[in-house]
């Protein structure tokens, strides 16, 4: 094979002279990891009301519930990307526009956003599918006792809808460390971003993905741990075993 | 204390109550039966508002169920209900689904709920489950802590749904017993059911359904000695064999 | 805001995105799935196998594509092939492998891992009677394999492989990475060159969108209609 290997590297200065190569893709890690908490904790919050919405009893709200989630997943999330980051600073007045084009991190804002809303829509779902898998009973259970329907769902569904989708609210956050990915389109020095940027300076094209890769393997696997441990502290003893007469 | 006028409610096409119109009197023992699907669940429930009606008017202590600016919440809080299928909250422990509505609803403070749960689980005998979950209880314990759960609002009456319909037979007693119980210190209950031992025993008034319409309202002795339809004689051939 | 919207822009730019990009984008598309869905049931067939060797590099192999962005394996493939090819035919210098069969090839062995879940599931999910079923007949495992259990969970888990489907069409953008021409490669080379990215992109999304939303439904009510049947 005429390719030349050489690992070591990584431990040459990149292009900008103050970091090593393996220091400029440790750096990308934590741009990647830095975008999936911000547009996660986005999904999570709006995903959950968007979810609940569409399991309103009022045709209105989950009207507009269904509307938010077919319009985000069905456009693929690098034209999503391409709209937030070229076409928003143009539908929005002149100086607004021009003010978000000269943020600074602009990329990473955006990829934040662009990202959030993507996964909030399969979040929704998600939580749609938890509050559905829910008995009947305990929504009449919670209203019988008094409580209004903010209350039920804050106290009865949400609770329990939650920890029932955990293992896909784990899978969701895994997709959304991988979709940081596409953010590269728009300039953000994430991990395969700055991978790629490695492999077009050095021309250790193996090398460079092969660090990328390793990286996020290690990611996923601390993911995995740290969704493991939440799936244990959700345990609801009992829960599935018995509903019915013991 | 409860008045049913007219209630009438369909399911598209298909009507559920036909013109239902009864009342059960403060301290009654009142027990609805009737073959499924004649409409017995939907009509308790009715009484609450968990199911809408169509026409009719239900009248809960001198307040109106279907009325616009009734406070549905604070009227539930008052009336108790009992689930077939006990519907414990189960990411609570048994004291915390006690809790709950008293402090989110009625606003008592925490102390003071806790206090109150523990008082109504040592009357159902369950004090010993209190840190425990739903799911590490038996069906019957459930129900029995449902029924705690319910008596913890302090409700002016209990709606009862089927309470034993989904026990194994050998934990229908220790529910029945807590029922019984409650009757005779005067609690004004209306109850879905079949057990016919326990209507025998503290019912004032039995009521029997069929397709949607009340066919029977008599006296306990009236109804069990001599009912006047055909429906109803039938049926209580068929269930009292047992 | 809207003012300089040109639609005259998109409708003159209509034959080169869809006879160039489009046309790229379904071809793209559909081989991909054929080949992921071959590729996909072998390794399923593979991880539910007996040896425990083709279980765990079927395994292996599947956990690892899954683990990894689709952009980063679309790189990948794209600096190892030429390699490989030069490796596998003896040449002197890596081959050239034409972008189109570049990125079939790249899809079809990223995609094949999540087919090869849903048809695993499938197959997992009949009931055990129907290979005893099939067994107490006198039909060897790979016959009943073949006859009993694969046509089941293939029919079973066609609405999720169509689904899967419509997300490898939307997938298929990220060849924007590589400078293919794509739809939304053709999309983003008109609105560089003519300057309207606002019109280009805005129209790129809503084909995509009508496109998806159109197959999406028609998979729903597929799902529908067999579930009837069932």
């Amino acid at each position: 094979m005429s390719y030349n290997w050489n690992w070591l590297i990584f431990f040459e200065p990149s292009l900008d002279g103050t970091h090593t190569y393996l220091e400029t893709l440790v750096w990308g890690a934590g741009w990647t990891i830095a975008t999936a908490l911000g547009a996660f904790t986005i999904a999570l919050t709006l995903g959950s009301v968007v979810g609940v919405a569409r399991t309103s009893p009022l045709t209105w709200i989950r009207a507009l519930g269904t509307g938010f989630v077919e319009v985000f997943r069905n456009v693929p999330l690098l034209v999503q990307m391409f709209l937030w980051y070229f076409v928003l600073p143009e539908l929005l007045p002149a100086d607004v526009g021009t003010w978000l084009k000269q943020l600074p991190n602009a990329q990473f804002y955006t990829a934040v956003i662009c990202l959030g809303c993507y996964h909030a829509a399969r979040m929704a779902e998600v939580v749609r599918a938890g509050l559905e898998s829910l008995s009947r009973g305990q929504r009449m259970a919670g209203q019988a006792l008094g409580l209004n329907l903010v209350q039920t769902y804050l106290y009865v569904l949400l609770p329990m809808a939650y920890r029932i989708v955990v293992p896909a609210i784990t899978s969701e956050f895994l997709s959304c460390t991988k979709n940081t990915s596409v953010a590269l389109a728009i300039g953000l020095m994430e991990l395969t971003g700055s991978a790629r940027a490695m492999q077009e300076n050095s021309f250790q094209i193996f090398e460079a993905f092969a660090g990328a890769t390793t990286l996020y393997l290690a990611l996923n696997l601390i993911i995995v741990f740290a969704m493991r441990a939440v799936e244990r502290l959700c345990v609801v003893p009992g829960y599935g075993s018995t509903t019915k007469a013991g | 204390m409860i008045t049913i006028s007219d209630v009438c409610k369909s399911y598209g096409q298909f009507q559920v109550l036909s013109h239902c119109t009864t009342s059960v009197a403060k301290g009654e023992v009142v027990v609805v039966c009737g073959p499924s699907g004649s409409g017995k669940s939907t009509l308790i429930k009715t009484v609450n508002g968990l199911e809408p009606i169509d026409s009719g008017d239900i009248v809960i202590d001198g307040v109106s169920v279907s009325a616009k600016d009734t406070n549905l919440s604070m009227l539930r809080s008052r009336v108790g209900m009992v689930f077939q299928h006990f519907e414990l909250f189960p990411h609570l422990s048994i004291i915390q689904n006690l809790m709950l509505a008293q402090v989110k609803v009625l606003k008592r403070s925490k102390p003071d709920a806790r206090k109150k749960g523990m008082a109504l689980l040592e009357r159902v005998g369950l004090t010993a489950h209190a840190q425990k979950f739903p799911g590490q209880l038996s069906g019957g314990q459930q129900q029995r802590v449902a029924i705690a759960r319910a008596l913890a609002m302090d409700p002016v009456a209990m709606l009862f749904d089927e309470p034993t319909s989904a026990l194994d037979p050998e934990m229908i007693n220790e529910v029945l017993d807590v029922m019984v119980q409650l009757a005779r210190e005067g609690m004004t209950m209306m109850v879905v059911t079949h057990e016919m031992g326990f209507a025998r025993k503290v019912a004032n008034r039995v009521i029997f359904m069929d397709r949607g319409e009340i066919v029977e309202d008599a006296d306990k002795d009236a109804f069990f000695g001599q009912p006047r339809s055909e429906r109803a004689q039938q049926f209580l051939s068929k269930i009292l064999v047992h | 805001m809207l003012s300089g919207f040109d639609l005259q822009a998109v409708i003159n730019a209509l034959p080169y995105l869809f006879l160039t990009g489009m046309s790229f984008t379904l071809t793209l598309t559909l081989f991909a799935t054929l080949g992921g869905i071959v590729f996909g049931t072998l390794l399923a067939l593979m991880r539910l196998s007996r040896y425990r060797a083709l279980s765990y590099v079927a395994a292996g192999y599947v956990n690892l594509l899954r683990s990894l962005p689709l952009v980063l394996v679309i790189f990948w493939f794209y600096f190892l092939m030429p390699y490989l090819g030069q490796w596998v035919t003896g040449a002197s210098r890596p081959m050239r492998i034409d972008p189109f069969w570049s990125s079939v090839i790249t899809f079809t062995l990223f995609e094949a891992c999540y087919f090869c879940e849903i048809i695993r599931s499938g197959i997992q999910s009949l009931p055990k009677g129907q290979t005893m079923a099939s067994h107490a007949l006198g039909l060897t495992g790979s016959q009943s394999m073949l006859y009993v259990v694969l046509p089941q969970a293939l029919r079973n888990m066609l609405p999720l492989m169509l689904t899967q489907t419509i997300i490898l069409f939307q997938d298929t953008s990220l060849v924007y990475v590589l400078s293919i021409t794509d739809f939304l490669g053709a999309t983003a080379k008109i609105a560089q060159r003519d300057g309207r990215l606002l019109e280009m992109y805005i129209f790129a999304a809503l084909v995509y969108f009508v496109i998806s939303l159109f197959a999406s439904h028609a998979v729903r009510r597929l799902q529908r209609r067999v579930a009837i049947i069932r």
